[in-house]
């Protein structure tokens, strides 16, 4: 995983300072994580909790799986998603880089 | 005078850290100054924090751009971002990280220290919160802070048991680096 | 102020600026705290509303539900006869100002810390005296503190300046620069601040056994007097201000008695003299070291006082300048900064004018380094008049690229 592009980079300040949206989308703070979200995908009910907590909406649904997975470039590593799982099936583990 | 640039991501401390230092500083016996770089606030982003330490008052209120030494609290951020940058040569870089200073491979005439400041805060503190062994560590590889002192500003910050689990993480910490 | 001051004592803490402020405060002894928090200001009252809870500050914590509503607390018990204290920053002092030119008119001595940050838009939380500048005409003084330890004592010294010339302080500091910093101050007790500050005394109060009126209405065959007695107020406040200087040196061992505390200077008789405000000065003066090092002969001039205006103070402090930089973090769109107005108004009438060069800088806190400040004074050293009004002033840290033209 690479660290974004900064959206702050080559930026000109345009009448009122108006600004163009999604820089949320470029700014992947990913890179941020020290602990990692892993998921027993036995354990999963796909309840969804993890998505309805998770500050960067980089807890999914497993397309075509019935168990959540996460997206690394975004997840920030907060663990808010260990805490609120109600089978306990995340482990927050630490990420060497 | 003495300036110090600690990199960390939001939420490691490095503020605190930055305190501890000026704090033990003044403990010692001179005149001492810690304060972030102003930016926003958000866990896990990546933050500077600055101390000094003189004989004299401390005037300068710029960010240290020419630091002397360099804390860099997670390596992850060594990817992204310049520590060295405008380190002075004669200068001391302390890396968190379990690696040898060599493996690191930083752009540096200067001096590279390495400890694994996160595992000794999990074995005191069962957390990974480094920054009383980095405290420890920058002391014990620069010489420029005492024991006592940063026993007396840690005891002060955190009381009861926490306080003498960070401690004894900033005296391992020491006695790892000195050695 | 000494650059070489002796080793921190014992009795100094190291504590961040918004702890020391709140205990400074404390020592005063308020009756009534009243405020509503905001970036950078809230750890001021945070730590009170602390202290009261603690039972260690025998003080009544108002809790509001704005600026507005704080400032009005602030009126309401000054009125009454209690020594009140609020404390804010940029977008509150602005949804205080109303309130605030009330409190001048109404003659009540409120004093606040200010924790000095810019105004939006675009929103910023950083320092720079946009807000201070824009209350400039209410009738309340103006102090600018350097460093954590101004910032207590100015407020101490506010109380009592206030307190008898009945007019409302806004003692500023610098949002993070000072207000974030930890560094080494003394932390005055209640028992020192009690010899240098007595009860509160005031003339009128607002008492339901003996009722008055206060901030009653005024026709227009009034008004006029009532604002006059505001400026006779001002210019009183400068002899009680150099008195109360120099009580507090007497208790307190601090010295802020140059130029009857109205300003501080550094080399003050250099050919070269910069003016600034506040928190800037501390970097000022290590390069003013420098330049001085390689044979430059530059100064520091430095207002701790804003209103009352040091108006003679500043002609006698510049007059005999080769020139003057004046480095601000404010300017009144459409002219100039108005500290460099202010100081060119101040100078016409005075026997020498030198030319006076102004620099936007530090605005919501950008960084101002040694070689922005050293950039300065070279540019200063070359001021000579008559200048254009576009040659008057410069934004030596503008980033021209950031700009939609390029800066063409």
């Amino acid at each position: 995983m690479s660290e974004s592009e900064d959206p702050y980079e080559n930026l000109t300040i345009t009448t009122g300072a108006v600004v163009e949206p999604n820089t949320s989308r470029v700014n992947k703070t990913g890179s941020w994580r020290q602990f990692k979200p892993v998921i027993n995908v036995d354990a999963c009910i796909a309840c969804g909790q993890c998505d309805t907590y998770c500050p960067d909406q980089a807890a999914k649904p497993v397309e075509g799986e019935d168990y959540y997975g996460f997206d690394l470039d975004y997840c920030k590593g907060c663990g808010i998603c260990e805490e609120v799982c109600p089978t306990d099936a995340i482990d927050m583990i630490r990420e060497e880089k | 005078m003495d300036e110090i640039r600690i990199h960390g991501r939001g939420g490691q401390g490095s503020v605190t850290l930055a305190q501890l230092l000026a704090q033990a500083a003044h403990e010692e016996g001179t005149w001492a100054q810690a304060f972030p770089a102003f930016g926003v606030e958000r866990r896990g982003a990546p933050v500077e924090a600055f101390a000094r330490f003189d004989d004299e008052k401390i005037t300068d209120r710029s960010q240290v751009d020419e630091p002397d030494y360099v804390i860099v609290q997670d390596t992850s951020l060594l990817e992204y971002v310049d520590v060295t940058e405008g380190l002075s040569e004669d200068g001391l870089v302390l890396v968190n990280t379990g690696a040898d200073p060599e493996e690191l491979d930083l752009e540096t005439d200067a001096e590279v220290v390495t400890v694994d400041a996160t595992d000794i805060a999990l074995e005191h503190l069962g957390r990974p919160i480094m920054n009383t062994a980095l405290l420890g560590a920058f002391a014990g590889a620069t010489g420029l802070l005492g024991q006592d002192s940063m026993e007396a500003v840690i005891t002060r910050k955190f009381s009861g048991e926490i306080g003498e689990q960070n401690v004894a993480a900033t005296n391992d910490a020491y006695t790892e680096v000195s050695a | 102020m000494a650059k070489a001051e002796q080793n921190p004592s014992e009795e100094q803490k190291v504590m961040k600026g918004t702890s020391a402020v709140a205990r400074g405060v404390m020592a005063a002894n308020p009756d009534v705290v009243s405020a509503y928090p905001i970036t950078p200001q809230t750890g001021v009252v945070e730590k009170l509303s602390d202290l009261v809870a603690d039972g260690e500050l025998d003080s009544e914590f108002i809790k509001v539900d704005s600026e507005f509503n704080a400032a009005s607390t602030c009126i309401g018990a000054s009125a009454a006869g209690a020594r009140a204290f609020s404390a804010t920053s940029s977008q509150g002092l602005k949804l205080m100002s109303e309130p605030l030119f009330t409190a001048a008119g109404m003659r009540l001595p409120i004093v606040m810390a200010v924790a000095n940050r810019s105004l939006s838009a675009p929103l910023s939380i950083w320092a720079d005296h946009t807000d201070a500048f824009a209350e400039r005409d209410g009738g309340m003084m103006q102090f600018h503190a350097e460093d954590v330890q101004e910032a207590i004592d100015h407020v101490l010294m506010g109380f009592r300046v206030a307190e008898q010339v009945n007019l409302p302080v806004l003692s500023n500091f610098d949002g993070f620069i000072l207000t974030h910093v930890q560094e080494p101050a003394d932390i005055p007790t209640e028992e020192e601040v009690s010899e240098f500050l007595p009860p509160r005394d005031p003339e009128y109060t607002l008492d339901p056994s003996d009722p008055k009126t206060m901030g009653a209405f005024a026709r227009p065959e009034h008004w006029t007097e009532a604002r006059y007695e505001i400026q006779r107020a001002m210019e009183e406040s400068k002899d009680v201000w150099a008195k109360t200087v120099e009580e507090f040196k007497e208790i307190f061992g601090r010295d802020y008695t140059e130029y009857n505390g109205m300003l501080d200077t550094y080399h003050g008789d250099a050919d070269y003299r910069l003016v600034a405000l506040g928190s800037m000065c501390g970097t000022i003066r290590k390069v003013i070291d420098e330049y001085r090092a390689e044979g430059v002969d530059v100064g520091l001039i430095r207002p701790r006082v804003h209103r009352p205006f040091p108006t003679e103070e500043l002609r006698e402090a510049l007059g005999d300048a080769e020139a003057v930089g004046v480095l601000t973090k404010e300017m009144s769109p459409g002219y100039e900064s108005a500290l460099a107005g202010e100081i060119k108004g101040t100078l016409y009438h005075a026997e020498n004018q030198p030319p006076i060069k102004s620099f936007v800088v530090g605005m919501a806190g950008r960084d101002i380094t040694a070689s922005d400040i050293g950039a300065m004074i070279e540019e200063t050293m070359e001021a000579s008049a008559p200048m254009a009004f576009d040659e008057q002033e410069s934004w030596p840290q503008l980033r021209e690229e950031l700009l939609a033209d390029g800066g063409d």
